[in-house]
């Protein structure tokens, strides 16, 4: 199995405020992981010094190449699609316009194929595709921010908290599409989520993420059954 | 009735001119969400080079055209080095506000030192008048008109049917996203910024062989009926640009020539007044989308 | 299961300065006290030793640096950006010309009109407004600031129209053994003295705070129970009567009043005035007032319509290194210069604010997840 992505001894915040202070984690191919922890842990923080949406230090190879220092949309060329906090659909335009934008880098003829892929897979997108992005329900504009990341076939899903914001019985849909897709397509992903229950049940391995460090992981079944996790993450 | 169409026919050919501002106006606010005060000065300062280029030889509409793209290049690169550096609207307004001021005196002084503030003679560039029976229309209004028209089909088509189009819209309405789907979204807003230019460079040489005149204060009184129009229009379309400058031209000649306690001083007045009533009673325009805020 | 520990040991959240008890409190108190003497002393002597000329220049910056006060108030402290306060310095202004010329009030007297008229006018700016926010509100108030000129002109049988109205001087009385031009100086010094102690404990109070937080997050005010609309109709009202208040006393200092003095130029210094000094700090619109005054004087005179395209310039250059202005530039000097001091004795760095003309801290706002 590939490793897809290498973080070590990432540094990073926001301006003089540092929250990240030497996070260590690697992804590999194929392989569901998640990233727990508590609110200002750094979760968010951590999606976006990966995908270069802030500076940060410290070493991040990507396929086995660098990508600290770079910019988002250069990342976005090497097959990492972010999927960040609060959907970023992009409200004014419409469901369809939406898919296309996700597929801006691609300059194949195969985008209305995978459109149509994707309205197969969330069919409420289908019934949607002429409506404003912005006038969905949370739990719709989740579902077409990830088939808008997925619209630009990466190599690598990064999920920043789908949960948030999501009823109950939508997110549990929306983790069991998750599962099938990585089931299905072996699509790698990284979630950072504060949902630790609905994550672990997704996840192949996990970390868990405090003040800005990795203090703990191990695989879904190991973090599951630890009693420390248990009794901070998972309520019991 | 005759005097009706004749004032009507004036009105248009009024907001025409308006319309011709408006729309960069909005195409600046539909990229970069900027209300850019300095929009008229840059616009001058456009028309000033055409003026320049047909001084030094040039045919008009070739004149027109290369102002065009180098008004093109001066609006990317004063986005690039001024307006981004400053920050961005949401969360620093007054900056944005500043700087644009700060544009618009120096743009204004910088042709008053460059071109001097007399008066310079613009080429007209058509004359002759249209006979329609019941009134008549200068062909000038007319080319306006058309001109109107048709950079709405090709803004249309623009933003409506190109990638690039598409890019910056989504760079208008949320440029993280934008970021996280590969768009380079520092190379749209100079776009926007351009494209803006451009509009206004040519809107300012047809205002400016309309008049036949060229001197600095061509534009401070426009912007604010530019502003009137693109207010009721909605800022985030040209259509409502064009249909909302030739209602300001229409109502406000209408004003002037039937209230005439208004007359041609309080014409202003009532361009502000409607910019009041349209920013209170319905934000969004006639055709503009409504501005959904989520706490 | 490896569990890794914390890289370092102590706290690595950054810490939060100490408050700025480097001086303990009485030496500061000393500091105060003996720079407010000194200042005041500057102040008191200028008149004596300058020409008329400076000191009505000197006159000029007051009636500015109070209307740039009240400007402050509305822009700097509670966020409602108005490019329209020349027509409130309008409105003070022509309502003393009218009533000391037409109707024999004396000169005191108008300003509490002036004071009052501007101040339900800036009312009725101020309700609209609630409903338009940031570079629209700057858009309606540049409209308003376009258009006061001409109305003043529309109406030129009571206002003098574009000739503008000639008013009786603002004399010194003989007892006071003073010119003319240090007279006003005095009066207009002891004016603005006052609206800067109102407004500076204006601020401080649990008013100001409260405009402070609408500015900032309104819904966060709202929730907080900050009653939004009434304190920001009232802010207005509260800046404008400022404007207005100046502009009357503007006319003690020139008794001639023109149309196009009151216009969309004015509008712009005085904007210029409260973000130069610094916006939603105490001083700033002073020190902006003197510098939209002196600065023609201080630009090469050799190419005179330059000089606003370096002024334009300037302003762009200004918003880019210290949008906070003067003061603002300064504070950050201090700050910059008290982390340098601290960090080379070893002590955790502390989280920086950098003033900027609207907010306080920069950052990414709520998203430290």
């Amino acid at each position: 199995m590939t490793r897809l992505l290498d973080a070590a001894d990432v540094t990073g915040g926001y301006g003089p405020v540092q929250v990240l202070f030497g996070l260590d984690l690697v992804v590999d191919e194929g392989e569901v992981v998640v990233v727990l922890g508590a609110n200002g842990a750094g979760k968010t923080t951590t999606l976006r010094a990966l995908c270069g949406m802030i500076p940060a230090k410290g070493t991040v190879t990507f396929a086995g190449e660098s990508i600290i220092g770079k910019k988002p949309d250069d990342i976005v060329r090497r097959g990492v699609a972010h999927v960040p906090q609060g959907r970023g659909t992009f409200a004014d335009l419409t469901v369809e316009e939406n898919l296309r934008a996700g597929a801006y880098v691609r300059k194949d003829d195969e985008i209305p194929a995978d459109i149509d892929r994707w309205y197969t897979t969330f069919p409420r997108l289908a019934e949607r595709r002429d409506q404003a992005a912005g006038s969905m329900s949370g739990g719709e504009q989740q579902m077409l921010a990830i088939a808008r990341a997925l619209m630009s076939r990466p190599h690598l899903l990064l999920l920043d908290e789908p949960s948030l914001g999501l009823a109950p019985l939508i997110t549990r849909e929306l983790f069991t599409q998750l599962a099938d897709l990585n089931r299905e397509t072996g699509m790698t992903m990284l979630v950072v989520e504060q949902n630790a229950n609905l994550a672990l049940d997704i996840a192949d391995r996990g970390y868990v993420l405090e003040a800005g460090a990795i203090v703990t992981s191990g695989t879904a079944a190991e973090l599951k059954s630890d009693e420390a996790v248990r009794k901070a993450y998972l309520g019991y | 009735m005759e005097l009706f169409l004749d004032r009507l026919v004036i009105g248009l050919g009024q907001g025409a001119i308006y319309a011709l501002l408006a729309l960069a106006l909005v195409l600046i606010y539909r990229s970069t969400g900027l209300l850019n005060f300095a929009q008229g000065e840059m616009a001058l300062f456009s028309t000033y080079m055409t003026w320049q280029l047909i001084e030094w030889g040039l045919p008009l509409v070739v004149a027109v055209i290369v102002s065009m793209i180098l008004s093109f290049i001066g609006g990317a690169f004063i986005e690039r080095a001024i307006i981004r550096p400053v920050g961005d609207v949401e969360h620093n307004p007054l900056s944005i506000v500043i700087v644009t001021i700060g544009l618009f005196l120096a743009f204004n002084a910088l042709v008053g030192w460059v071109w001097g503030t007399d008066g310079r003679i613009f080429p007209k560039a058509l004359t002759t008048t249209l006979n329609l029976g019941v009134t008549t229309v200068s062909w000038q209004t007319v080319v306006t008109l058309g001109v109107l028209v048709a950079e709405l089909v090709v803004l249309y088509l623009v933003f409506q049917k190109t990638k690039l189009g598409l890019a910056l819209r989504a760079v208008a309405s949320n440029s993280e996203s934008s970021r996280l789907v590969g768009i380079r979204v520092g190379r749209m807003l100079m776009f926007g910024w351009g494209l803006a230019a451009t509009v206004g460079a040519l809107g300012g040489s047809l205002y400016a062989s309309t008049l036949t005149t060229l001197d600095p204060s061509l534009m401070a009184v426009l912007l604010i009926y530019a502003f009137a129009a693109a207010t009721l229009g909605g800022f985030d379309s040209p259509v409502g640009a064009v249909v909302g400058g030739l209602i300001v031209g229409v109502v406000t000649v209408m004003a002037e020539g039937y209230i005439s306690w208004i007359g041609g001083d309080l014409k202003l007045a009532f361009a502000f007044f409607l910019i009041l009533v349209v920013l209170m009673v319905r934000p969004q325009g006639l055709f503009g989308k409504e501005q959904v805020k989520r706490v | 299961m490896t569990a890794t520990s914390p890289s370092s040991g102590t706290t690595r959240r950054a810490s939060v300065a100490p408050p700025s008890g480097v001086f303990s409190n009485p030496r500061r108190l000393v500091v105060r006290v003996v720079a407010t003497v000194v200042i005041g002393a500057i102040l008191i002597y200028l008149p004596q030793y300058y020409p008329a000329f400076r000191v009505g220049q000197f006159n000029t910056v007051i009636c500015f640096a109070i209307a740039a006060l009240g400007l402050n108030l509305l822009t700097g402290y509670n966020g409602q950006i108005s490019v329209g306060h020349g027509a409130f310095f309008g409105v003070g202004a022509y309502t003393t010309a009218i009533l000391v010329a037409d109707h024999g009030w004396p000169h005191f007297a108008t300003l509490a009109a002036a004071g009052v008229i501007a101040f339900v006018l800036g009312v009725l700016v101020g309700i609209p407004a609630l409903r338009i926010r940031g570079l629209y509100l700057a858009l309606v108030t540049l409209a308003l600031a376009t258009v006061f000129p001409q109305i003043i002109k529309r109406f030129s049988d009571v206002t003098g129209g574009a000739q503008g109205m000639r008013v009786p001087k603002f004399r010194a009385p003989d007892w006071t053994g003073l010119k003319d031009d240090q007279w006003k100086y005095y009066v207009l010094l002891t004016c603005a003295v006052v609206a800067f102690v109102l407004v500076r404990n204006v601020v401080r109070s649990r008013v100001g705070r409260a405009l402070i937080a609408t500015r900032d997050n309104e819904t966060a005010a709202a929730v907080l129970g900050v009653n939004l609309a009434f304190y920001k109709v009232v802010t207005f009202g509260l800046s404008a009567m400022l404007a207005g208040m100046a502009g009357s006393l503007s006319v003690f200092n020139d008794p001639f009043v023109n149309a196009d003095k009151y216009g969309i130029n004015l509008s712009i210094f005085l904007l210029v005035a409260v973000v130069v000094g610094g916006a939603a700090t105490i001083f700033g619109p002073a020190f902006g007032a003197f510098f939209i005054v002196f600065l023609p004087d201080w630009l090469p005179k050799s190419y005179p319509q330059l000089s606003p395209v370096l002024f334009g310039a300037a302003l762009i250059l200004l918003m880019m290194v210290a949008p906070g202005g003067f003061l603002g530039g300064v504070h950050q000097l201090t700050a910059w210069a008290k982390r340098r001091l601290r960090s080379s004795s070893g002590d955790p760095p502390a989280a920086a604010a950098s003033p900027g003309p609207t907010s306080g801290t920069t950052g990414p706002g709520d998203e430290l997840a």
